[in-house]
């Protein structure tokens, strides 16, 4: 039987050829001739062995007639002895190339690990969702455990155990809070003017505390996810060093510290923005809109400001850190801890403020 | 002679889920040993480390130092043994926040009581040993990856542990930094009484200065020899041999 490559135009070398021929009973003859390089479109191998049939226990090689050979042509054969190897056909390689035999030879020097091979493929919407839902129940004694670390962490700073060092508190001080004005000044004006423009509440929410989600809880997970891959985080646990307390916790006392102040001061630069929109656009006067403040303010307000944003900095650092702390041991992993620090850190400052609220509502606050 | 090994692996299977790294380990290291745990890459040499030196339960079987089940005793005593090891991570896995000297030194002012002029002296003395004098106020990011290494090392000796654990110590390094680094191993053990478990496949560490050894097999996923490596490489199993002359015998 005759295979050859379909005229390609505009080129001048030989293409492929494969001719079988029949010797015997049981042998089979490839005789591959002209071009077997990678731009062109080889025969698979099994087109082969369809033609090989039942009684087929050999197969030699022709290759004198080869004037190319590439990749291709050796995928091509290993492809073909993998299907012969499968069927009982036994090779004779004699008829190679020998650098075609040697590079065979060094393929198959180290064989297949069969554990090693992931299971790949598509799986199905159901499949996917299932295993979805059991990673997230996994995950959850995980997070649980994490939060008592860190409980665990906070007694051991309130009886003046643990350790850290308090320049990498006030470091972290630095960092989340006046490194961070700007940014909560832009925002916090703009939100405020559209406030003031709406008198819309629901987009306070909006404001400080899902920047600072964003800003420093993917900053932190991707510090000690970092770290992680690193084995820093192997090698405080081998000293007996708690990372929880060494890393974790000034993280958390920062966020804690800061993110109530910046949110006091978010909310004065809104009531600027609301000050300019009520002047300039409602007609208002200076002096109307600040005793009209003075009169809505009371002191709760700024203590439930406080107090809700030290809870928020408490989730963001939370997720920031678990998710930095759950890292796996490479770059495309510290990506993903800082993404799925976000969105933990926003679905736990949602969750917390819907808590929140109902608990204020309650207590009549 | 002391009956009770210094560390004794028995029936160690390492695992992650349910993808078996290497099973049914038993292998004794005697103190004094330089212990090489070899293999070719992806044996699961560093996950052996891992459960050795308590950062991966086993999914079976435990490791004895001293006679003490490492893996189940309590947590207070595990922290006692663990503070008798010294670990050098493969890539040196200094604390990217902290210079050289500082890195050396946190393990000193965890566990000693020692003024900070004393500090500072032994913390230099430590990098000076590993070629690095005058580095401590650098931070890692700012050496080379061999640097890193040496430095890691000086931060695992720092407190004089019984037995050091080193991933990987001379890969990497010019042959002359890598030699150096073998006669501080050998030193190390004289003088200090050290026992060395290093992990490599750097066969002329593991020939000059190996003493004892294991050999991870990654095709059965198992241990196929122990003893001294250059009794290995006469009378071994043929696939030890085979790593030991690079497949020339």
């Amino acid at each position: 039987m005759n295979w050859s490559c379909p005229m390609v135009q505009n080129r001048n070398e030989k293409q492929w050829q494969l001719d079988t021929r029949r010797i015997g009973d049981d042998l089979l003859e490839l005789s591959c001739a002209g071009r077997w390089c990678l731009d062109q479109d080889l025969p698979t191998a099994v087109v082969i062995l369809a033609e090989m049939g039942d009684n087929l226990r050999r197969l030699s090689f022709n290759t004198a007639q080869l004037s190319a050979w590439d990749t291709r042509f050796l995928a091509f054969l290993r492809a073909l002895l993998t299907l012969c190897d499968e069927h009982g056909v036994s090779i004779d390689q004699g008829g190679l190339p020998t650098g075609v035999r040697h590079l065979l030879a060094m393929a198959a020097a180290v064989p297949e690990q069969k554990v090693a091979r992931r299971r790949s493929g598509k799986q199905n919407l159901l499949f996917r969702v299932g295993m979805a839902t059991i990673e997230f129940f996994r995950g959850a004694p995980e997070m649980l455990s994490f939060l008592g670390e860190i409980t665990l962490s906070f007694g051991r700073l309130i009886r003046g155990r643990a350790r850290f060092r308090w320049s990498d508190l006030w470091w972290e001080i630095e960092e989340v809070g006046p490194r961070a004005l700007v940014i909560v000044s832009v925002i916090s004006f703009l939100v405020g003017l559209i406030l003031a423009y709406l008198g819309a509440d629901q987009l306070r929410l909006v404001g400080a505390q899902i920047f600072i989600a964003g800003r420093t809880g993917a900053a932190f997970a991707a510090q000690l996810g970092t770290m992680q891959v690193n084995e820093e985080i192997d090698a405080f646990k081998t000293l007996g060093i708690s990372p929880v307390d060494f890393l974790v916790l000034p993280r958390m006392l920062a966020l804690m510290l800061m993110v109530p102040l910046l949110t006091l001061y978010a909310g004065f630069v809104g009531m600027l923005a609301g000050l300019l929109v009520s002047t300039t656009i409602f007609d208002i006067g200076m002096f109307e809109y600040y005793t009209e403040t003075l009169r809505a303010l009371q002191l709760k307000h700024f203590l439930v400001g406080l107090s809700k944003g030290s809870v928020y900095g408490a989730m963001v650092a939370y997720a920031g850190c678990l998710r930095g702390m759950q890292c796996g041991r490479s770059a495309e992993s510290v990506g993903e801890a800082a993404t799925s620090a976000v969105v933990t850190g926003i679905l736990l400052i949602t969750i917390s403020a819907s808590l929140m609220t109902i608990i204020f509502y309650r207590l009549g606050i | 002679m002391n009956a009770v090994p210094h560390i004794e692996v028995r029936d160690l299977t390492m695992a992650y889920g349910d993808f078996v790294i290497q099973r049914d380990l038993n292998f004794v290291v005697n103190k004094g040993d330089i212990f090489v745990i070899m293999g070719g890459n992806g044996c699961g040499k560093t996950t052996l480390m891992r459960g050795l030196i308590g950062l991966q339960r086993p999914a079976k079987g435990t490791v004895f130092y001293g006679g003490e089940d490492f893996w189940n005793v309590e947590p207070e005593q595990q922290a006692l043994l663990k503070r008798r090891l010294g670990i050098m991570f493969q890539g040196g896995a200094l604390w990217s926040s902290l210079t050289l000297a500082e890195n050396v030194a946190l393990p000193l002012k965890e566990y000693t009581a020692l003024s900070p002029r004393h500090l500072a002296e032994i913390v230099s003395f430590k990098l000076a040993l590993v070629g690095l004098a005058g580095f401590e106020d650098f931070y890692p990011a700012e050496l080379s990856g061999g640097m890193k290494k040496r430095a890691g090392l000086a931060r695992a000796m720092a407190l004089d542990p019984e037995t050091l654990v080193t991933d990987e110590p001379s890969s990497g390094l010019d042959p002359l930094p890598a030699r150096r680094l073998d006669d501080l191993i050998l030193e190390l053990r004289d003088s200090l009484e050290t026992t060395i478990v290093v992990i490599t496949h750097e066969l002329a560490s593991i020939l000059g200065i190996g003493t004892n050894s294991v050999f991870l097999d990654t095709e059965t996923h198992t241990m196929i020899n122990t003893g001294n490596p250059k009794e290995a490489v006469a009378s071994g199993d043929a696939k030890v041999r085979h790593f030991l002359t690079r497949g020339t015998a």
